[in-house]
């Protein structure tokens, strides 16, 4: 188990998050879309040019950019099993 | 209770919200599979069984009631102004946690809910079971599974809205537990708002304190000004105050915002529900599905962005290829009726109004129909499959080097990004964005694509002057406004429009496969609107241009004169001052016949010069020769600022004016042109490149100056993009004529 920054997830890796840190219209637009502390995510895949990156969560599939991904901390179960 | 009453439609983006109000409503309406398309209010009737008249608001989609662009504004100012008896909450069973996130935000605000859980059929399929009776037990209000695609359950819906908006309950606010912090600052709060009925019209104190403390802005802003008006700024002040103090307690002890524990407690109480046996996974809950099979393909590194190409390519062959056939048919239909009535119809004013005028304005315009409709029905199934969302997806790192944002592409793509689109719609899809320096660069620059009203003129030019690559060179064409529209939107933000980036948070919709009836209603939709400006605003403008290009007339003297020319020359022919008047009613040999025909044609052009129009056209010459352009497109340039398909018709009318009429069957502008030796390839280059990119047409600047709120910058785009547009032409024009391309 380990906490990293959402940006240094592999593809296909999963995790779940344990904090959003960041607040204003940036932070509630990432929670009211299920991004919350306890929700699980899974990386889908990036943009070809690395970024965005589109995540797995509840279900459905969201995308972020890397440098809104660096506010959101996630754990995961073995960071160099991604 | 009345017959007739009044519900809303909302849900979160890609629910299914628009299908499901085509079906209830049979309303012509678009069905977009792109998050936020609907921005506009839209209304329709539903007319149940037992006779009732249910007039249903379709609300934008949005995620939550917060305000974070306008879609969230507007749906929660029209519940709270207009009171809707029940509010239809649409909401994808695959993906009920998040959605449940809005349904959440309507019980809080306690307006009467019936919950609609779409696709039913797919989240079956998936092997997610819903116990439906267990969820609305929970959430206190009815659940119906419906199929908003197949219509399973609609009737079903229906009967029960109808029922709970007969019961016609107050609004009952629902209370979710914050925590002891914000649980106490909102009790504390909502004292203060009851006792001194702060908003209390339009506000419950306790939702009202909630929108504080979430950092509302518009809520805020709202506050204040009735504090302002009602001298309660104490309480204001109060509101606020408090805010910040749990704010930096809460940063204190748990290192986190107000905001964020309203949306962990939300989330908290969905989860709390769903877990209590409500939803069941038969399969592994990531399984990938279809639909992510196909992203792996299609926004891979490699792939992606080639079958993006190969995509956007395609499209402008179905649309160039396939749309030839109907637009040879419509252009010999208008040349018949043409023709028909120069042989029925008397000589005079009239004659040339609708010749000239009418059919030739309108003609040229419709025989482009088909075209706009093959673009926007290859248009409608890329929206519709999801595929315009992935665009934006694999875009968004480019956009963001330019100062924008991926959600500029769709703004770009409804403007013309996908020539054929209209900078109309594009510019109002800008209010999606959030930071107004991203949104102003790039309702700005939209404008700059090939919207559907260019594209006839490019396609003229094209066929007249490249017609062997018209394909190739209309992609060209569209790759070209790309790279301006960019290049010109890093420009202002380096300038005018200085700023930080905003946030890039978007939903991928599953890929579907578009129904019939929602392609069919997306091109009928957007072609009508096409047909609808040509038959209005076209003609009006058509007519208006064939008076101008008409009167005043030559004067007197000088219409004798060229009377007399003729008179001469035929007399000459005959070796008699006696001949008629008329050299029509004789047959000449074919020499004579040219030469009267020269006559004639210096006639008509002495006659145009000396109109209102050619005044105008001869005087922006000395400065436009610079680009390659004569009076005669001037004028046209001139009416394109009407609308940009104008610009086509006044050709027609300008050169059938001016010209000798062409041989009959051959009244195709096209083929004019491309007669003409005054045109060349790099003129009509030149003319291309100014026609993209000079000041939008009148309805588009309309549009910004209402969009951005100020005249200066509807001012701004008419003048700076046509500074820029015949900077470009004329550099192209004198780079080509250097270089040997043709005068």
């Amino acid at each position: 188990m380990a906490r990293i920054m959402l940006r240094d997830m592999e593809k296909g890796q999963a995790g779940t998050i344990t904090a959003i840190k960041v607040a204003g219209g940036l932070g509630r637009r990432v929670r009211e879309m299920g991004l919350v502390p306890g929700t699980t995510i899974k990386i889908q895949g990036r943009a070809p040019l690395y970024d965005p990156v589109a995540l797995r969560v509840m279900g459905g599939t969201l995308t972020l950019r890397n440098n809104e991904a660096d506010f959101i901390e996630v754990e995961v179960e073995d960071p160099a099993a991604g | 209770m009345s017959k007739s009453f009044k519900i809303a439609l909302a849900g979160n983006p890609n629910a299914g919200k628009t299908t499901l109000f085509n079906r209830l409503t049979g309303a012509r309406q678009h069905v977009g599979n792109y998050p936020g398309v609907t921005v506009e209010k839209k209304e329709g009737i539903y007319n149940s069984p037992s006779g009732a008249r249910v007039n249903i608001v379709d609300l934008p989609g949005t995620y939550s009631l917060t305000a974070y662009s306008v879609e969230e504004v507007v749906a929660r100012d029209f519940l709270v102004h207009e009171k809707p008896r029940v509010v239809i909450d649409i909401a994808d069973a695959s993906n009920l946690e998040r959605h449940l996130y809005l349904t959440c935000q309507f019980l809080e605000l306690g307006v009467p809910v019936v919950i609609a859980l779409n696709m039913i059929d797919v989240a079956r399929d998936r092997g997610i079971a819903i116990e439906t009776d267990k969820l609305a037990e929970m959430l206190g209000v009815p659940v119906i599974p419906v199929s908003a695609r197949s219509g399973e359950g609609v009737t079903e819906l229906m009967r029960v809205v109808e029922e709970v908006a007969r019961a016609d309950k107050d609004w009952q606010p629902v209370h979710i537990a914050y925590g002891e912090d914000i649980d106490n600052a909102i009790l504390e709060m909502e004292e203060r708002l009851a006792a001194r009925s702060f908003l209390a019209e339009l506000y419950a104190p306790r939702w009202l304190a909630l929108k504080y403390l979430e950092n509302d802005e518009q809520i805020v802003a709202r506050g204040r000004s009735f504090a302002a008006e009602h001298g309660l700024a104490e309480v204001a002040e109060y509101l606020e105050g408090k805010v910040a103090t749990v704010g930096k307690h809460l940063m204190a002890t748990m290192e986190t915002y107000p905001e964020a524990i309203v949306a962990d407690h939300r989330y908290g109480y969905i989860k709390s529900i769903l877990r209590q046996g409500v939803v069941t996974h038969t399969y592994d809950e990531d399984r990938l599905y279809t639909s992510d099979r196909i992203d792996r393909v299609l926004t891979s590194r490699i792939f992606g962005p080639l079958i993006m190409l190969a995509v956007l390519l395609g499209l402008y062959h179905f649309t160039f290829s396939y749309s030839e056939v109907p637009v040879g048919w419509l252009e010999s239909l208008f040349g018949t009726v043409s023709a028909f009535l120069d042989r029925h119809m008397a000589e005079g004013p009239l004659k040339s109004l609708v010749i000239s005028g009418v059919i030739d304005g309108v003609g040229g315009v419709m025989g482009f129909v088909p075209i706009i409709m093959f673009m926007f029905f290859g248009i409608a199934i890329l929206e519709d499959t999801g595929y315009l969302a992935r665009v934006a997806f694999m875009m968004d790192r480019v956009f963001r080097i330019f100062g924008l944002h991926g959600s500029s592409v769709m703004a770009y793509i409804i403007s013309g990004g996908i020539a054929g689109g209209c900078a109309v719609p594009g510019v109002m899809a800008t209010r999606t964005l959030r930071s107004p320096r991203e949104r102003m660069a790039t309702l700005l620059t939209a404008p700059f694509m090939n919207c559907g009203a260019k594209l006839p003129v490019l396609a003229l030019m094209i066929g007249a002057f490249f017609s062997n690559n018209r394909a190739q060179i209309m992609f060209l064409l569209t790759l070209l406004a790309w790279a301006v529209a960019l290049i010109v939107a890093k420009f202002l933000r380096l300038t005018v429009l200085r700023g930080e980036p905003t946030p890039f948070v978007m939903e991928l919709p599953p890929y579907r496969f578009p129904t019939f009836r929602g392609l069919a209603i997306h091109t009928w939709e957007k072609t009508w609107q096409y047909i609808r400006k040509a038959a209005t605003v076209i003609l009006g403008a058509s007519i208006l241009i064939w008076a101008t290009m008409t009167f005043p007339g030559l004067p007197e003297a000088q219409k004798a004169e060229f009377q007399e020319q003729r008179r001469a020359v035929v007399a000459d022919y005959l070796g008699s001052a006696t001949a008629a008047d008329d050299p029509g009613e004789v047959e000449f040999p074919p020499e004579l016949s040219a030469e009267l025909a020269a006559i004639e044609a210096a006639r008509a052009e002495e006659a145009l010069l000396h109109s209102l129009a050619g005044r105008v056209g001869s005087g922006f010459e000395k400065i436009s020769w610079l680009a390659g352009f004569d009076w005669r497109t001037n004028i046209a340039l001139v009416g394109g600022f009407a609308a940009k398909e104008v610009i086509i018709s006044t050709l027609g009318t300008a050169y059938s004016l001016g010209e000798v009429a062409p041989e009959e069957g051959d009244s195709s502008l096209s083929r004019t042109l491309a007669n003409d030796p005054g045109w060349s390839k790099i003129k009509a280059f030149s003319l291309i490149l100014f026609v993209m990119f000079y000041s939008p047409c009148f309805v588009t600047v309309v549009c910004i100056v209402k969009e951005a709120g100020s005249w200066k910058w509807g001012a701004f785009s008419m003048a700076f993009n046509t500074l820029f547009a015949f900077l470009l032409a004329t550099g192209v024009y004198q780079l080509g004529r250097a270089l040997g391309l043709g005068g």
